[in-house]
């Protein structure tokens, strides 16, 4: 009941609050706009908006996304004690609107009406050594879900050979292709390598990260940083109507692969970047 | 910044450029992907009052219902509009429409019919569903409920300085066309 509870308020955190280093990026983003343009009046809607519904508890999007929980807890612990807290907390949520019923039978297309379905809530457990636990809450909406995109290297079609520079042309080409979709300014998580599935689940972890945290790797934290300045050359800005800004961050990490396969997956958040994470310790829970 | 009420003249819905900046008021409603197929397909009436020189609005609110069972809307924001590309013109021209308000704008087909039947297609902010939501002052009616979920069903709502940037006008032009060609140019130069 307690965690239920917790976790209950992690979610409302999540749909109405938006993180402070996500406000600040918005924040520099509406300071290098200029007066009268569509961009700068896109930010302050924006802006005032994050306000409202941090005051009014309501969610800062409609669209308040699939639900992607990662949990790490101690051992001894069993997954369905959580299991159990997170659902009932998703549907309390949704009942007092944090949420919009968002899970829908991908055969009768009927919507369950509290985000309850099978894999819904998607929930990732690992185990660690600690003696606390984390749950990491992501809300992922579905405009800025369908743009994401997987690529294999080599790509004739944008002459993408099987290197950095590959890569590098491939992120460019995603983002060109989600202008005007995705809510721009958006954050890019990149996973190099893997196979099929594991390249987009790592490009998705990023977007666990704060933004401004480099990759401990000094060739992908370079990569981030050129790519962050070169993306934002595109003139794409806010919404697609042109501006300085397109993407608030890019986060890349990359894993092994297969020598025959080389995958890059895209993944793509709108500005309303909403994740949470909360920590239980003994009985203190700390909210970040 | 152009103060627009509904019932809104083809007269004036001609006069919006792209790039006009307008607060939007009076009674909308909202439809996304299965009212889109349903007009398409089935022309109902039920909704054709409501869309007469009004605009439709993709999107799919999150709701409220107080304990004397009156709706009002919590969160609002557009979705995206695409996804109506095969069916948005014959709407507009169907249901006398004068224009549709979404995100990330439209394609050829819709952009022929806002020059034919007199319509232009504003964008709103996406993302921005509180503020939004508090633009909407009434919800007045809600159809299909029942049948498509909260998020797909019509909902008739007066709004009050609704904000929106006109970004595809009645006569052709789009600055989502716009920004697509100088991008392109740019991505080449980078990549």
């Amino acid at each position: 009941m307690e965690l239920t509870q917790s976790i209950l308020e992690l979610i409302r955190k999540a749909s109405t609050d938006l993180s402070q280093d996500v406000e600040n990026a918005i924040l520099n983003a509406f300071n290098k706009e200029k007066k009268g343009t569509p961009a700068k009046s896109v930010f302050n809607t924006i802006i005032e908006n994050i306000r409202m519904a941090r005051e009014q508890s309501t969610p800062m999007c409609q669209d308040t996304g699939s639900l992607i929980f990662y949990i790490d807890f101690p051992v001894g612990e069993t997954e369905k004690f959580y299991t159990e807290a997170i659902r009932e907390a998703t549907k309390e949520a949704t009942n007092l609107q944090y949420l919009r019923p968002n899970a829908v039978d991908s055969i009768t297309s009927k919507n369950s009406g509290n985000n309850i379905g099978i894999n819904a809530p998607y929930i990732h457990f690992h185990q660690w050594n600690k003696d606390e636990v984390r749950i990491q809450l992501m809300l992922k909406g579905g405009g800025s879900e369908n743009v994401g995109t997987q690529y294999k290297l080599p790509n004739p079609a944008l002459k993408a050979g099987r290197d950095i520079a590959g890569v590098r042309k491939e992120i460019i080409d995603a983002v060109l292709n989600a202008q005007g979709l995705g809510c721009a300014p958006g954050i890019i998580g990149v996973g190099i390598g893997g196979d099929r599935v594991t390249s987009y689940i790592l490009s998705k972890e990023q977007f666990f990260r704060k933004i401004g945290q480099r990759n401990p790797d000094k060739l992908l934290a370079d990569l981030e940083i050129e790519l962050y300045n070169d993306l934002n050359k595109l003139g794409i800005g806010p919404m697609g109507f042109g501006g300085k800004t397109t993407v608030l961050d890019v986060f890349i990490d990359a894993q092994a692969r297969h020598p025959a396969s080389f995958f890059v997956a895209i993944s793509y958040t709108c500005w309303a970047f909403r994740r949470k994470s909360m920590t239980i310790k003994k009985e203190e829970v700390i909210y970040d | 910044m152009i103060k627009l009420n509904i019932p809104i003249s083809e007269e004036d819905i001609r006069k919006l450029r792209v790039g006009d900046e307008v607060l939007l008021s009076g009674i909308i409603v909202t439809a996304r992907d299965q009212a889109h197929k349903l007009m398409v397909e089935q022309k109902p009436d039920f909704i054709r009052d409501f869309l007469k020189e009004s605009v439709i609005y993709h999107c799919g609110p999150v709701v409220r219902k107080d304990k004397h069972g009156t709706w009002s809307f919590v969160s609002a924001g557009p979705t995206t509009s695409i996804r109506e590309e095969p069916y948005q013109a014959d709407v507009i021209c169907e249901y006398n429409l004068r224009g549709v308000i979404g995100k990330g704008g439209m394609g050829e087909k819709t952009s022929q019919g806002l020059q034919k039947c007199g319509a232009v297609y504003f964008h709103a902010v996406g993302g921005a569903g509180t503020l939004i939501a508090n633009a909407v002052k009434k919800v007045i009616n809600v159809f299909n409920m029942d049948e498509f979920g909260s998020p797909e069903a019509f909902w008739v709502i007066e709004v009050k300085d609704f904000p929106l940037i006109v970004t595809m006008d009645s006569h052709g032009a789009s600055l989502h066309k716009e920004i697509l060609e100088k991008s392109k140019k740019i991505a080449k130069e980078i990549s």
